[in-house]
């Protein structure tokens, strides 16, 4: 219980069940013959933040893989199931992927600018759904760095190569492109893995700041990043959902003794 | 004391290492000084004898007749038209293929069958190409041709291509793909402006690459282009190239045919030199 007593968790709890954004129903995932989520139920609050935590291989990021359907680009991967979104299943919605993707943005654990300029890695994105005159585009580019809190350290320096960044600043970037097509739902898989802590508690507080508009889903290895910016936690073990609930609840009380050992280090 | 025999013993094994190491190291200095030694020697009597052959005439004036005076201006036209024809067409179906191969198939038969073909092609003899292109091009169509020569330089510069734009794209990481198919962006907009955006400065240095492997092929061009005394910009006649020119001029009994050769020669590595050395600048700003 240790970890808790350090990581301040927001004060405000949860609204009285909030509408789901997303709900999973019976999710089953493979690669190829490994079975990798197993009957997998859950539903996710709209605009807050939900952290998934679990031991490395427990099926995490898949869950998260399985929301945009990335998985789509690897033919021996395949899932069977559910998975609604505002209703809808986007497994087997008639939606475009891209259409879908357009609607739940990733960001990755490694930071990835495409090679070219600050400004043209935002503008790659919405110039694929929205045709922008250059000056709104200029507007976009600047509300979306505003957004992910890069704004003032970029300014002066839009045309330069997105690769000049740092590290932190390059994850910014990320999610700033994926912020730029104003998605409504942003999946976060392991986006401090790679930082420092100082970039580490700048996306952090970015992440407080994106819930009011989004719905963020974010996957990590911190508990202690779990406990300080997420309102619900998932701990998943060997492709199972183990434990669902308030990450007040999770890290106060949790329901199983797996939750708690695995919350206060003693496994895992 | 057992801690002295230690220290002792491994005294031993590091000076015995350190040995090793010194026999190693000049081992390799010397088969470095070796090779340097000879490609040093030939740069410098490509200088001494072709900078000397290399005057305005050089430039301005065609292939003379034995002991008379002129220049290699339309073996220079020739081997400039017929490594860019070349080049232009061999490059985008180098790229393209390439592309298929990383991005849309890596695994399949069709990718595996392409592969094999390429790699066969990229370690055939020039010489067999040239007959190729000849039995199928020049005896069909009656007459030596700038576009045979074209051509069969073009079949080398394809597998060129194809290899390096094949590890240049392997290189990108599945990460930058999946960033970008993250955004909703179609394939097609994915290979074309993130993939192969990443890639760009090595699929070019393949280019380049290939464009100076053809640049001195004779082979291919003595059965295709044949060779052309006077000038001519027509491609569908044969064709003068410096390659096919060094090597008539080179033999001949005629002094002046010789110099000529000699400048051949120094132009030739020197336009090799200059697109080896933009190749290396070009991957080591990446």
């Amino acid at each position: 219980m240790s970890v808790v007593l350090d990581a301040p968790h927001p004060a405000a709890p949860p609204a009285a069940s909030p509408r789901p954004k997303i709900s999973v129903r019976d999710l089953n995932f493979y690669y190829g013959k490994f079975h990798a989520l197993k009957a997998v139920n859950l539903d996710i609050p709209e605009k807050q933040v939900t952290a998934f935590i679990g031991p490395s291989g427990c099926g995490k990021s898949t869950l998260l893989r399985v929301f945009n359907r990335m998985f789509e680009l690897y033919p021996e991967q395949h899932a069977e199931g559910q998975v609604l979104i505002d209703g809808e299943d986007l497994l087997t919605a008639r939606q475009d992927v891209a259409l879908i993707r357009a609607k739940i943005g990733m960001v990755f654990q490694k930071p990835t600018p495409f090679p070219m300029s600050i400004r043209d890695n935002i503008a790659f994105g919405v110039k694929l759904f929205e045709h922008l005159s250059p000056a709104d585009m200029d507007e976009r580019v600047e509300w979306a760095l505003r957004k992910a809190a890069l704004w003032n350290e970029v300014k002066d320096k839009l045309g330069q190569s997105g690769a000049s960044l740092s590290g932190g600043q390059q994850q910014r970037l990320c999610i700033a492109r994926g912020v730029a097509i104003r998605p409504e739902v942003l999946l976060l898989d392991e986006p401090c893995s790679a930082l420092d802590p100082i970039s580490t508690a700048k996306i952090e507080e970015l992440i407080a700041e994106l819930k009011s508009e989004y719905t963020v889903l974010i996957v990590t290895h911190n508990m202690q990043q779990a406990a300080r910016c997420s309102d619900h936690t998932a701990y998943m073990y060997l492709g199972e959902l183990m434990e669902f609930g308030t990450t007040e609840q999770m890290f106060f009380k949790p329901r199983r003794q797996e939750t708690e050992d695995y919350i206060t280090g003693r496994f895992g | 004391m057992s801690t002295s025999v230690k220290s002792g013993a491994r005294q031993a094994m590091f000076s015995r290492r350190k040995r090793t190491n010194a026999i190693a190291l000049t081992l390799s200095l010397a088969a470095m000084g070796f090779g340097l030694f000879w490609l040093a020697w030939i740069l410098w009597e490509t200088l001494r004898l072709g900078l000397s052959g290399i005057a305005p005439a050089t430039f301005t004036q065609s292939t003379p007749p034995p002991n008379d005076a002129g220049g290699l201006a339309n073996a220079i036209f020739g081997s400039l038209t017929m490594v860019g024809v070349a080049t232009l067409v061999g490059t985008p179906i180098g790229i393209l293929a390439g592309i298929y191969l990383v991005e849309y198939n890596a695994r399949g038969w069709l990718a595996s069958a392409t592969r094999f073909v390429s790699d066969i092609l990229l370690s055939a003899p020039s010489i067999v190409i040239g007959l190729f292109i000849f039995e199928v091009m020049v005896v069909r169509m009656g007459s030596f041709s700038g576009w045979a020569g074209a051509m069969a330089l073009a079949l080398i510069v394809i597998p060129v291509v194809i290899r390096t734009t094949e590890n240049m794209l392997k290189l990108v990481p599945p990460g930058l793909r999946e960033a970008a198919y993250a955004l909703g962006a179609p394939k097609w907009k994915v290979i074309l402006a993130i993939t192969l955006r990443a890639a760009r400065a090595g699929v070019i240095t393949g280019v380049l690459l290939a464009v100076a492997r053809i640049a001195g092929e004779t082979a291919p061009l003595l059965f295709t282009a044949l060779s052309n005394q006077f000038w001519s910009a027509d491609l569908a006649s044969p064709m003068a190239s410096l390659p096919v020119v060094i090597f008539q001029f080179a033999m001949s009994p005629y002094e002046n045919w010789q110099h000529l050769a000699w400048a051949g020669v120094f132009l030739i590595t020197l336009a090799v030199l200059g697109l080896n050395i933009l190749a290396r600048v070009m991957t080591r700003n990446k």
